[in-house]
Protein backbone atom coordinates (compact mmCIF):
# COMPACT_ATOMS: atom_id res chain seq x y z
CA UNK A 1 0.00 0.00 0.00
CA UNK A 2 2.52 2.49 1.29
CA UNK A 3 4.63 1.50 -2.13
CA UNK A 4 1.56 2.12 -4.31
CA UNK A 5 0.43 5.29 -2.38
CA UNK A 6 4.36 6.50 -3.78
CA UNK A 7 4.12 5.45 -6.83
CA UNK A 8 0.98 7.50 -6.76
CA UNK A 9 2.75 10.46 -5.98
CA UNK A 10 5.51 9.88 -8.09
CA UNK A 11 3.45 10.30 -11.10
CA UNK A 12 1.23 13.05 -9.81
CA UNK A 13 4.67 14.95 -9.57
CA UNK A 14 6.26 13.78 -12.64
CA UNK A 15 3.08 14.46 -14.43
CA UNK A 16 2.74 17.96 -13.15
CA UNK A 17 1.38 20.03 -15.90
CA UNK A 18 3.67 23.04 -16.31
CA UNK A 19 1.00 24.96 -18.29
CA UNK A 20 -0.73 28.09 -16.82
CA UNK A 21 -4.28 26.92 -17.87
CA UNK A 22 -6.82 29.58 -18.94
CA UNK A 23 -8.44 30.17 -15.77
CA UNK A 24 -5.88 29.06 -13.17
CA UNK A 25 -2.93 31.31 -13.07
CA UNK A 26 -0.67 28.78 -10.85
CA UNK A 27 0.58 25.37 -11.77
CA UNK A 28 -1.88 22.76 -11.04
CA UNK A 29 -0.71 19.50 -10.37
CA UNK A 30 -2.26 16.85 -12.70
CA UNK A 31 -3.23 13.00 -11.25
CA UNK A 32 -2.52 10.28 -14.00
CA UNK A 33 -1.38 6.84 -13.20
CA UNK A 34 -0.08 4.60 -16.26
CA UNK A 35 -2.21 1.44 -17.00
CA UNK A 36 -1.36 -1.36 -15.45
CA UNK A 37 0.66 -3.48 -17.98
CA UNK A 38 1.98 0.32 -19.27
CA UNK A 39 -0.32 -0.15 -22.30
CA UNK A 40 1.74 -3.27 -23.54
CA UNK A 41 5.11 -1.88 -23.98
CA UNK A 42 8.02 -2.47 -22.72
CA UNK A 43 10.21 0.34 -21.58
CA UNK A 44 13.71 1.19 -19.79
CA UNK A 45 13.69 1.18 -15.69
CA UNK A 46 11.49 4.30 -14.59
CA UNK A 47 9.04 4.63 -17.60
CA UNK A 48 5.74 3.79 -17.99
CA UNK A 49 3.11 4.78 -20.22
CA UNK A 50 -0.75 4.35 -20.83
CA UNK A 51 -3.18 4.44 -23.97
CA UNK A 52 -4.33 8.25 -24.18
CA UNK A 53 -6.72 6.58 -26.60
CA UNK A 54 -7.71 4.21 -29.02
CA UNK A 55 -9.77 2.79 -32.38
CA UNK A 56 -8.82 6.63 -33.35
CA UNK A 57 -8.59 5.11 -37.20
CA UNK A 58 -5.18 5.46 -39.10
CA UNK A 59 -3.65 7.50 -36.48
CA UNK A 60 -0.31 8.71 -38.99
CA UNK A 61 1.37 11.54 -37.27
CA UNK A 62 0.47 13.85 -34.14
CA UNK A 63 1.27 17.29 -32.47
CA UNK A 64 0.48 18.17 -29.15
CA UNK A 65 -0.71 22.01 -28.16
CA UNK A 66 0.79 23.42 -24.84
CA UNK A 67 -2.87 22.65 -23.13
CA UNK A 68 -1.61 18.92 -23.81
CA UNK A 69 -4.47 18.39 -26.44
CA UNK A 70 -3.68 16.24 -29.33
CA UNK A 71 -4.24 16.93 -32.80
CA UNK A 72 -4.12 13.17 -34.89
CA UNK A 73 -3.68 13.38 -38.74
CA UNK A 74 -5.62 10.58 -40.45
CA UNK A 75 -4.90 8.85 -43.54
CA UNK A 76 -8.53 7.63 -43.59
CA UNK A 77 -11.45 9.91 -42.42
CA UNK A 78 -12.63 8.98 -39.33
CA UNK A 79 -16.57 9.95 -38.61
CA UNK A 80 -15.98 12.29 -41.91
CA UNK A 81 -12.96 14.00 -40.37
CA UNK A 82 -9.10 13.68 -41.64
CA UNK A 83 -8.04 15.57 -37.96
CA UNK A 84 -9.16 14.22 -34.54
CA UNK A 85 -8.43 16.40 -31.88
CA UNK A 86 -8.36 15.19 -28.48
CA UNK A 87 -8.88 16.90 -25.11
CA UNK A 88 -8.71 15.54 -21.52
CA UNK A 89 -10.54 17.63 -19.92
CA UNK A 90 -10.77 15.46 -16.30
CA UNK A 91 -6.77 15.46 -16.47
CA UNK A 92 -6.94 11.73 -15.62
CA UNK A 93 -4.35 11.46 -19.13
CA UNK A 94 -7.19 9.33 -21.14
CA UNK A 95 -9.01 11.55 -23.68
CA UNK A 96 -12.78 11.49 -23.16
CA UNK A 97 -13.36 14.55 -25.51
CA UNK A 98 -13.12 13.95 -29.16
CA UNK A 99 -13.98 16.29 -32.28
CA UNK A 100 -12.86 16.10 -35.22
CA UNK A 101 -12.29 18.46 -38.65
CA UNK A 102 -10.55 18.42 -41.85
CA UNK A 103 -12.16 17.39 -45.23
CA UNK A 104 -8.44 15.41 -46.37
CA UNK A 105 -6.75 12.74 -45.34
CA UNK A 106 -2.81 12.56 -45.13
CA UNK A 107 -0.03 12.26 -42.77
CA UNK A 108 1.69 15.54 -41.73
CA UNK A 109 0.84 17.62 -38.91
CA UNK A 110 2.62 20.77 -36.72
CA UNK A 111 2.38 22.92 -34.22
CA UNK A 112 4.65 26.06 -34.93
CA UNK A 113 4.82 29.56 -33.40
CA UNK A 114 0.66 29.75 -32.82
CA UNK A 115 -0.55 27.81 -35.67
CA UNK A 116 -1.37 24.21 -36.37
CA UNK A 117 0.21 22.92 -40.10
CA UNK A 118 -1.61 20.31 -41.63
CA UNK A 119 -1.18 18.12 -45.00
CA UNK A 120 -2.91 15.97 -47.62
CA UNK A 121 -0.81 14.08 -49.67
CA UNK A 122 -1.03 17.27 -52.16
CA UNK A 123 -1.08 19.82 -50.25
CA UNK A 124 -0.17 21.87 -46.76
CA UNK A 125 -2.76 24.12 -44.61
CA UNK A 126 -2.43 25.63 -41.57
CA UNK A 127 -4.57 26.68 -38.99
CA UNK A 128 -4.78 30.18 -36.43
CA UNK A 129 -4.25 28.79 -33.26
CA UNK A 130 -6.22 31.13 -30.15
CA UNK A 131 -4.74 31.46 -26.39
CA UNK A 132 -6.32 28.01 -26.02
CA UNK A 133 -4.56 26.17 -28.34
CA UNK A 134 -7.82 25.55 -30.18
CA UNK A 135 -8.63 25.79 -34.09
CA UNK A 136 -11.12 28.24 -34.87
CA UNK A 137 -11.37 28.41 -38.60
CA UNK A 138 -11.50 24.63 -38.88
CA UNK A 139 -13.59 24.56 -41.80
CA UNK A 140 -11.54 27.49 -43.84
CA UNK A 141 -7.95 26.84 -43.59
CA UNK A 142 -5.07 28.41 -45.33
CA UNK A 143 -3.32 26.75 -48.24
CA UNK A 144 0.14 27.01 -47.85
CA UNK A 145 1.89 24.59 -50.89
CA UNK A 146 -0.33 23.46 -53.23
CA UNK A 147 -0.10 20.98 -55.97
CA UNK A 148 2.70 18.72 -54.79
CA UNK A 149 3.57 15.43 -56.61
CA UNK A 150 1.17 12.60 -55.49
CA UNK A 151 1.32 9.15 -57.33
CA UNK A 152 -0.33 6.70 -54.74
CA UNK A 153 4.03 5.45 -53.82
CA UNK A 154 5.45 7.30 -51.01
CA UNK A 155 2.44 9.86 -51.16
CA UNK A 156 3.11 11.56 -47.34
CA UNK A 157 3.65 14.76 -47.28
CA UNK A 158 5.44 14.75 -43.80
CA UNK A 159 6.62 18.59 -42.35
CA UNK A 160 8.47 19.90 -39.97
CA UNK A 161 9.45 24.06 -39.44
CA UNK A 162 12.57 25.54 -38.58
CA UNK A 163 12.63 28.91 -36.47
CA UNK A 164 13.35 31.29 -39.34
CA UNK A 165 10.13 31.27 -41.22
CA UNK A 166 10.78 28.09 -43.59
CA UNK A 167 8.85 24.69 -43.40
CA UNK A 168 9.63 21.32 -44.71
CA UNK A 169 8.13 19.11 -46.95
CA UNK A 170 8.83 15.78 -47.70
CA UNK A 171 7.86 15.04 -51.86
CA UNK A 172 8.92 10.72 -51.68
CA UNK A 173 9.74 8.95 -54.99
CA UNK A 174 6.65 7.15 -56.78
CA UNK A 175 8.89 4.81 -57.13
CA UNK A 176 11.06 2.45 -55.38
CA UNK A 177 14.47 2.67 -57.66
CA UNK A 178 13.62 4.36 -60.48
CA UNK A 179 13.55 1.18 -62.58
CA UNK A 180 12.47 1.58 -66.25
CA UNK A 181 9.56 0.05 -65.14
CA UNK A 182 8.73 0.23 -61.55
CA UNK A 183 9.15 -3.19 -59.77
CA UNK A 184 9.66 -4.80 -62.71
CA UNK A 185 12.57 -7.74 -62.25
CA UNK A 186 15.82 -6.93 -64.09
CA UNK A 187 14.30 -3.27 -65.30
CA UNK A 188 17.39 -0.98 -65.31
CA UNK A 189 17.20 2.35 -64.01
CA UNK A 190 16.56 5.74 -65.79
CA UNK A 191 19.33 7.76 -65.80
CA UNK A 192 19.20 10.53 -64.76
CA UNK A 193 16.56 9.37 -62.75
CA UNK A 194 13.52 12.26 -63.96
CA UNK A 195 11.82 11.93 -60.78
CA UNK A 196 14.43 13.63 -58.91
CA UNK A 197 12.73 16.80 -60.32
CA UNK A 198 9.53 16.73 -58.53
CA UNK A 199 10.28 14.24 -55.96
CA UNK A 200 12.74 12.02 -53.84
CA UNK A 201 13.57 14.72 -51.83
CA UNK A 202 12.97 17.91 -49.28
CA UNK A 203 11.38 21.13 -50.66
CA UNK A 204 11.82 24.23 -47.99
CA UNK A 205 8.57 26.44 -48.47
CA UNK A 206 7.81 29.66 -46.86
CA UNK A 207 5.75 29.06 -43.61
CA UNK A 208 3.22 31.98 -43.67
CA UNK A 209 2.73 32.76 -47.80
CA UNK A 210 -0.99 31.29 -48.86
CA UNK A 211 -0.81 28.88 -52.61
CA UNK A 212 3.24 28.23 -53.09
CA UNK A 213 3.61 26.01 -55.72
CA UNK A 214 7.08 24.38 -56.96
CA UNK A 215 7.76 27.45 -58.02
CA UNK A 216 7.98 29.34 -55.13
CA UNK A 217 10.16 26.49 -53.39
CA UNK A 218 13.25 25.28 -52.84
CA UNK A 219 14.78 21.86 -53.06
CA UNK A 220 16.68 21.61 -50.01
CA UNK A 221 17.83 17.85 -50.38
CA UNK A 222 17.58 15.44 -52.92
CA UNK A 223 18.31 11.77 -53.02
CA UNK A 224 15.65 11.29 -50.58
CA UNK A 225 14.01 8.20 -51.84
CA UNK A 226 11.12 9.00 -48.97
CA UNK A 227 12.01 10.53 -45.79
CA UNK A 228 8.48 10.05 -43.68
CA UNK A 229 10.47 11.51 -40.38
CA UNK A 230 11.79 14.21 -40.14
CA UNK A 231 12.95 17.32 -37.84
CA UNK A 232 14.12 20.53 -36.99
CA UNK A 233 16.86 20.16 -34.35
CA UNK A 234 16.44 23.30 -32.58
CA UNK A 235 19.85 23.26 -30.83
CA UNK A 236 21.93 22.97 -33.96
CA UNK A 237 19.63 24.54 -36.45
CA UNK A 238 19.54 21.96 -38.72
CA UNK A 239 17.10 19.27 -40.71
CA UNK A 240 17.14 15.65 -39.60
CA UNK A 241 15.51 13.21 -41.97
CA UNK A 242 14.92 9.18 -41.72
CA UNK A 243 14.50 7.23 -44.97
CA UNK A 244 13.05 4.52 -46.45
CA UNK A 245 15.31 2.51 -47.84
CA UNK A 246 14.35 0.79 -51.43
CA UNK A 247 12.57 -2.71 -51.06
CA UNK A 248 12.83 -5.75 -53.37
CA UNK A 249 16.61 -6.44 -54.06
CA UNK A 250 16.33 -9.95 -54.13
CA UNK A 251 12.92 -9.68 -56.32
CA UNK A 252 14.25 -7.41 -58.97
CA UNK A 253 18.26 -8.70 -59.32
CA UNK A 254 18.29 -12.10 -57.92
CA UNK A 255 21.51 -13.05 -59.35
CA UNK A 256 23.14 -10.43 -57.02
CA UNK A 257 21.22 -10.63 -53.64
CA UNK A 258 19.22 -13.67 -52.36
CA UNK A 259 16.60 -13.37 -49.29
CA UNK A 260 18.91 -13.32 -47.04
CA UNK A 261 20.69 -10.07 -47.82
CA UNK A 262 17.19 -8.28 -48.95
CA UNK A 263 16.26 -9.10 -45.50
CA UNK A 264 19.52 -6.96 -44.20
CA UNK A 265 19.80 -4.34 -47.09
CA UNK A 266 19.82 -1.88 -47.63
CA UNK A 267 20.17 0.71 -43.94
CA UNK A 268 17.60 2.60 -43.11
CA UNK A 269 19.31 5.89 -42.50
CA UNK A 270 19.39 8.69 -40.92
CA UNK A 271 20.65 12.01 -42.22
CA UNK A 272 21.99 15.49 -41.22
CA UNK A 273 20.48 17.71 -44.11
CA UNK A 274 22.39 20.46 -45.42
CA UNK A 275 20.88 22.71 -48.01
CA UNK A 276 22.18 21.09 -51.57
CA UNK A 277 22.79 17.68 -50.11
CA UNK A 278 22.58 14.67 -52.31
CA UNK A 279 22.07 11.63 -50.12
CA UNK A 280 22.12 8.83 -53.84
CA UNK A 281 18.69 7.71 -54.30
CA UNK A 282 18.28 6.03 -56.90
CA UNK A 283 21.75 5.76 -57.50
CA UNK A 284 23.44 4.07 -54.03
CA UNK A 285 22.30 2.73 -51.10
CA UNK A 286 23.89 2.31 -47.48
CA UNK A 287 25.16 -1.51 -46.91
CA UNK A 288 25.41 -1.65 -43.30
CA UNK A 289 27.67 -4.94 -42.86
CA UNK A 290 30.46 -3.32 -45.58
CA UNK A 291 29.52 0.07 -43.73
CA UNK A 292 29.38 1.81 -47.13
CA UNK A 293 27.46 3.41 -49.76
CA UNK A 294 26.88 0.83 -52.86
CA UNK A 295 26.07 1.22 -56.29
CA UNK A 296 22.63 0.36 -57.20
CA UNK A 297 21.79 -3.14 -59.18
CA UNK A 298 19.87 -0.51 -61.60
CA UNK A 299 22.51 1.33 -62.34
CA UNK A 300 25.30 -1.60 -62.85
CA UNK A 301 25.66 -2.43 -59.03
CA UNK A 302 26.40 -6.35 -58.08
CA UNK A 303 26.67 -5.73 -54.13
CA UNK A 304 30.25 -4.83 -54.27
CA UNK A 305 30.50 -2.16 -56.56
CA UNK A 306 31.06 1.65 -55.62
CA UNK A 307 30.02 4.71 -56.60
CA UNK A 308 32.20 6.76 -58.45
CA UNK A 309 30.47 10.16 -57.19
CA UNK A 310 29.89 11.27 -54.14
CA UNK A 311 26.81 11.55 -52.22
CA UNK A 312 26.05 12.38 -48.23
CA UNK A 313 26.85 9.85 -45.82
CA UNK A 314 23.91 8.81 -43.14
CA UNK A 315 24.70 10.31 -39.77
CA UNK A 316 23.01 6.70 -38.68
CA UNK A 317 21.81 3.17 -39.77
CA UNK A 318 19.45 1.06 -39.14
CA UNK A 319 18.51 -2.52 -40.28
CA UNK A 320 17.01 -2.75 -43.21
CA UNK A 321 13.10 -2.08 -44.30
CA UNK A 322 12.44 -1.10 -40.91
CA UNK A 323 10.46 1.78 -42.34
CA UNK A 324 11.24 5.00 -40.07
CA UNK A 325 7.91 6.75 -39.79
CA UNK A 326 8.72 9.71 -37.83
CA UNK A 327 11.62 11.72 -36.30
CA UNK A 328 11.93 13.72 -32.73
CA UNK A 329 14.25 15.70 -30.79
CA UNK A 330 13.44 15.43 -27.37
CA UNK A 331 13.76 18.47 -25.61
CA UNK A 332 11.86 18.32 -22.67
CA UNK A 333 12.88 18.05 -19.02
CA UNK A 334 10.80 15.09 -17.80
CA UNK A 335 13.03 12.26 -19.06
CA UNK A 336 16.27 11.60 -17.20
CA UNK A 337 19.26 14.25 -18.79
CA UNK A 338 20.92 11.56 -21.04
CA UNK A 339 16.96 12.06 -23.41
CA UNK A 340 16.99 15.55 -24.05
CA UNK A 341 18.39 16.64 -27.54
CA UNK A 342 18.78 12.96 -28.13
CA UNK A 343 16.11 11.54 -31.12
CA UNK A 344 13.54 8.84 -30.75
CA UNK A 345 12.38 7.28 -33.96
CA UNK A 346 9.22 5.20 -34.71
CA UNK A 347 9.73 2.40 -36.58
CA UNK A 348 6.04 1.57 -38.30
CA UNK A 349 7.70 -1.97 -38.94
CA UNK A 350 9.44 -3.98 -42.16
CA UNK A 351 7.06 -5.75 -44.36
CA UNK A 352 10.04 -6.70 -47.35
CA UNK A 353 11.74 -8.97 -45.56
CA UNK A 354 9.42 -11.64 -45.80
CA UNK A 355 10.03 -15.06 -46.09
CA UNK A 356 12.12 -13.75 -42.96
CA UNK A 357 10.45 -12.85 -39.69
CA UNK A 358 9.54 -9.27 -39.98
CA UNK A 359 11.53 -6.38 -37.98
CA UNK A 360 10.93 -2.93 -36.53
CA UNK A 361 7.29 -2.09 -35.12
CA UNK A 362 9.38 -0.12 -31.90
CA UNK A 363 10.95 3.35 -30.97
CA UNK A 364 14.24 3.76 -31.00
CA UNK A 365 16.53 6.17 -28.96
CA UNK A 366 19.46 8.04 -30.80
CA UNK A 367 22.09 9.80 -28.01
CA UNK A 368 23.46 12.51 -29.38
CA UNK A 369 26.08 15.08 -28.31
CA UNK A 370 26.33 18.70 -29.38
CA UNK A 371 24.06 17.93 -32.14
CA UNK A 372 25.70 15.03 -33.79
CA UNK A 373 24.49 11.39 -32.61
CA UNK A 374 26.92 8.98 -30.27
CA UNK A 375 27.23 5.60 -30.08
CA UNK A 376 24.69 3.57 -31.25
CA UNK A 377 20.75 3.18 -31.52
CA UNK A 378 19.04 1.62 -28.46
CA UNK A 379 15.18 0.18 -28.50
CA UNK A 380 13.39 2.45 -25.96
CA UNK A 381 9.95 1.41 -26.78
CA UNK A 382 8.75 -2.29 -27.68
CA UNK A 383 6.13 -4.40 -27.71
CA UNK A 384 3.43 -2.96 -30.26
CA UNK A 385 3.02 -5.33 -32.77
CA UNK A 386 1.57 -7.60 -29.64
CA UNK A 387 3.48 -10.93 -31.00
CA UNK A 388 7.03 -12.02 -30.16
CA UNK A 389 7.70 -12.48 -33.87
CA UNK A 390 6.01 -10.79 -36.81
CA UNK A 391 5.51 -13.72 -39.47
CA UNK A 392 2.92 -11.88 -41.27
CA UNK A 393 1.72 -8.13 -40.86
CA UNK A 394 -2.28 -9.71 -40.09
CA UNK A 395 -0.80 -10.24 -36.32
CA UNK A 396 0.21 -7.25 -35.74
CA UNK A 397 -1.45 -4.72 -33.06
CA UNK A 398 0.28 -1.77 -32.95
CA UNK A 399 2.36 0.12 -36.05
CA UNK A 400 4.12 3.04 -34.16
CA UNK A 401 4.02 5.86 -37.13
CA UNK A 402 3.82 9.50 -35.13
CA UNK A 403 5.77 11.05 -32.43
CA UNK A 404 4.70 13.67 -30.50
CA UNK A 405 6.15 15.57 -26.81
CA UNK A 406 3.65 17.10 -24.73
CA UNK A 407 4.12 20.18 -22.84
CA UNK A 408 5.54 18.47 -19.56
CA UNK A 409 7.81 16.35 -21.44
CA UNK A 410 5.58 13.40 -21.67
CA UNK A 411 6.80 11.38 -25.71
CA UNK A 412 3.25 10.41 -27.41
CA UNK A 413 3.33 7.86 -29.92
CA UNK A 414 0.36 7.64 -32.48
CA UNK A 415 -0.43 3.93 -34.22
CA UNK A 416 -2.01 4.07 -37.54
CA UNK A 417 -2.97 0.01 -37.57
CA UNK A 418 -5.44 0.18 -34.77
CA UNK A 419 -5.72 3.89 -33.80
CA UNK A 420 -4.24 3.64 -30.38
CA UNK A 421 -2.41 7.17 -28.85
CA UNK A 422 0.02 5.89 -26.43
CA UNK A 423 2.15 8.20 -23.86
CA UNK A 424 5.38 7.59 -22.28
CA UNK A 425 6.14 9.04 -18.86
CA UNK A 426 9.03 8.70 -16.64
CA UNK A 427 8.49 7.89 -13.24
CA UNK A 428 12.21 6.81 -11.75
CA UNK A 429 13.86 9.39 -9.70
CA UNK B 1 -35.81 -42.75 -43.68
CA UNK B 2 -36.58 -40.40 -46.85
CA UNK B 3 -35.35 -37.73 -44.71
CA UNK B 4 -32.08 -40.08 -44.33
CA UNK B 5 -31.72 -40.96 -47.94
CA UNK B 6 -31.83 -37.15 -49.04
CA UNK B 7 -29.27 -35.99 -46.71
CA UNK B 8 -27.16 -38.81 -48.22
CA UNK B 9 -28.31 -37.01 -51.70
CA UNK B 10 -27.47 -33.96 -50.74
CA UNK B 11 -24.10 -35.05 -49.06
CA UNK B 12 -23.06 -37.38 -52.46
CA UNK B 13 -23.79 -34.32 -54.63
CA UNK B 14 -21.88 -32.21 -52.21
CA UNK B 15 -19.04 -34.60 -52.01
CA UNK B 16 -19.35 -34.18 -56.15
CA UNK B 17 -18.99 -30.37 -56.53
CA UNK B 18 -16.23 -30.71 -54.16
CA UNK B 19 -14.61 -33.13 -56.19
CA UNK B 20 -14.73 -31.20 -59.22
CA UNK B 21 -13.40 -27.83 -57.06
CA UNK B 22 -10.50 -29.83 -55.72
CA UNK B 23 -7.29 -28.58 -57.80
CA UNK B 24 -4.89 -30.95 -58.97
CA UNK B 25 -1.88 -31.61 -56.37
CA UNK B 26 0.80 -31.11 -59.23
CA UNK B 27 -0.65 -27.51 -59.86
CA UNK B 28 -0.93 -26.21 -56.41
CA UNK B 29 2.96 -27.58 -55.61
CA UNK B 30 4.36 -25.85 -58.83
CA UNK B 31 2.23 -22.93 -58.21
CA UNK B 32 3.69 -22.78 -54.40
CA UNK B 33 6.94 -22.64 -56.20
CA UNK B 34 5.76 -19.58 -58.37
CA UNK B 35 4.52 -17.87 -55.33
CA UNK B 36 7.41 -18.21 -52.71
CA UNK B 37 9.81 -16.48 -56.24
CA UNK B 38 7.10 -14.01 -57.22
CA UNK B 39 4.37 -12.90 -55.02
CA UNK B 40 5.54 -13.28 -51.30
CA UNK B 41 7.73 -10.89 -51.07
CA UNK B 42 4.67 -8.18 -51.25
CA UNK B 43 1.31 -10.88 -50.86
CA UNK B 44 2.64 -12.25 -47.70
CA UNK B 45 3.55 -16.17 -46.79
CA UNK B 46 -0.44 -15.59 -45.32
CA UNK B 47 -1.63 -13.92 -48.42
CA UNK B 48 -2.33 -11.61 -45.79
CA UNK B 49 -0.84 -8.81 -47.88
CA UNK B 50 0.90 -5.33 -46.26
CA UNK B 51 -2.27 -2.60 -44.79
CA UNK B 52 -2.78 0.21 -47.31
CA UNK B 53 0.52 -0.72 -49.31
CA UNK B 54 -0.17 -4.12 -51.00
CA UNK B 55 -3.81 -5.91 -51.24
CA UNK B 56 -4.73 -9.28 -49.42
CA UNK B 57 -5.05 -12.35 -51.69
CA UNK B 58 -6.61 -14.33 -48.84
CA UNK B 59 -10.50 -13.58 -49.02
CA UNK B 60 -10.00 -11.19 -51.63
CA UNK B 61 -13.17 -11.14 -53.37
CA UNK B 62 -11.18 -10.32 -57.08
CA UNK B 63 -9.24 -13.34 -56.31
CA UNK B 64 -11.83 -15.78 -55.73
CA UNK B 65 -14.48 -14.62 -58.21
CA UNK B 66 -15.29 -15.58 -61.11
CA UNK B 67 -14.14 -13.46 -63.58
CA UNK B 68 -10.82 -14.94 -64.20
CA UNK B 69 -10.00 -13.08 -67.09
CA UNK B 70 -9.06 -9.84 -64.64
CA UNK B 71 -7.07 -11.95 -62.62
CA UNK B 72 -5.37 -13.54 -65.43
CA UNK B 73 -4.23 -9.84 -66.86
CA UNK B 74 -2.99 -8.54 -63.72
CA UNK B 75 -0.81 -11.56 -63.79
CA UNK B 76 0.26 -10.65 -67.40
CA UNK B 77 -0.12 -7.06 -67.27
CA UNK B 78 0.63 -6.04 -63.88
CA UNK B 79 -1.49 -3.13 -61.80
CA UNK B 80 -0.31 0.46 -61.55
CA UNK B 81 -3.91 1.79 -61.44
CA UNK B 82 -5.66 3.24 -58.05
CA UNK B 83 -8.38 1.21 -57.91
CA UNK B 84 -10.46 0.07 -54.73
CA UNK B 85 -10.49 -3.56 -53.46
CA UNK B 86 -12.54 -4.68 -51.04
CA UNK B 87 -12.82 -1.04 -49.87
CA UNK B 88 -9.45 -0.41 -49.63
CA UNK B 89 -6.68 1.49 -51.48
CA UNK B 90 -3.21 0.27 -51.55
CA UNK B 91 -0.12 2.30 -53.15
CA UNK B 92 2.26 -0.04 -54.53
CA UNK B 93 2.64 -1.03 -57.97
CA UNK B 94 2.28 -4.54 -59.22
CA UNK B 95 4.86 -5.51 -61.95
CA UNK B 96 3.82 -7.74 -65.13
CA UNK B 97 4.71 -11.03 -65.17
CA UNK B 98 4.27 -11.58 -68.45
CA UNK B 99 7.66 -13.69 -68.77
CA UNK B 100 5.99 -16.55 -66.90
CA UNK B 101 4.90 -19.26 -68.51
CA UNK B 102 0.82 -20.15 -69.11
CA UNK B 103 1.32 -22.83 -67.23
CA UNK B 104 3.27 -21.27 -64.45
CA UNK B 105 0.48 -18.32 -64.24
CA UNK B 106 -2.34 -21.30 -64.01
CA UNK B 107 -0.34 -22.61 -61.28
CA UNK B 108 0.00 -19.36 -59.19
CA UNK B 109 -3.29 -18.49 -59.87
CA UNK B 110 -4.97 -21.89 -58.99
CA UNK B 111 -2.39 -21.98 -55.68
CA UNK B 112 -3.93 -18.36 -54.34
CA UNK B 113 -7.46 -19.21 -55.63
CA UNK B 114 -6.78 -22.43 -53.42
CA UNK B 115 -4.67 -21.15 -50.24
CA UNK B 116 -5.39 -20.00 -46.54
CA UNK B 117 -9.34 -19.68 -46.86
CA UNK B 118 -9.69 -19.06 -50.62
CA UNK B 119 -11.64 -21.97 -52.57
CA UNK B 120 -12.36 -21.13 -55.49
CA UNK B 121 -11.55 -23.05 -59.08
CA UNK B 122 -8.44 -24.11 -60.62
CA UNK B 123 -7.40 -22.13 -63.52
CA UNK B 124 -6.16 -23.59 -66.71
CA UNK B 125 -2.99 -22.92 -68.97
CA UNK B 126 -5.23 -22.33 -71.76
CA UNK B 127 -7.04 -19.92 -70.38
CA UNK B 128 -3.71 -18.34 -69.72
CA UNK B 129 -3.06 -18.73 -73.19
CA UNK B 130 -6.58 -17.35 -74.44
CA UNK B 131 -6.09 -14.03 -72.43
CA UNK B 132 -2.40 -13.38 -73.29
CA UNK B 133 -3.54 -13.40 -77.14
CA UNK B 134 -5.45 -10.64 -76.74
CA UNK B 135 -3.60 -8.55 -74.92
CA UNK B 136 -0.98 -9.24 -77.65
Amino acid sequence: MYKSICLFLLVAIVACDSTASDTLQHRKSITILPDSNNAGLKLPNGFSALKVAENMGRARHIAVNQQGDIYVKLERKLNGNGIIYLRDLDKDGRAENVSGFGNYVGTGIAIHKGYLYASSDDDVFRYKLNEKGEVENKEVPEKIIAGLINRRQHASKSITLDNNGNIYVNIGAYSNSCQEKDRQPGSMGMNPCPILDSAGGVWQFKANVPNQTYANGIRYATGLRNVVGLDWNTQTNKLFVTQHGRDQLNNLFPKFYDDKANAELPAETMYEINQGDNAGWPYVYFDNQQNKLILAPEYGGDGQKEPTSTYKQPAMAFPAHMAPNALLFYTGNQFPARYKNGAFIAFHGSWNRAPLPQEGFYVVFVPFENGKPTGTWEVFANGFSGVQVVNNLRSVQHRPCGLAQGPDGSLYVSDDNKGAIFRIIYQGK
Amino acid sequence: MLRLLSICCFSLFFQAVSAQKIPPSGSMQRGKTVYITRCVACHQQDGGGVPHMNPPLDGASAVQGKYKVKLIQVILKGMTDRVEIDGEYYSNNMAPHADLTDQQVADVLTYIRNSWSNKAGAITAEEVKSVRAKIK
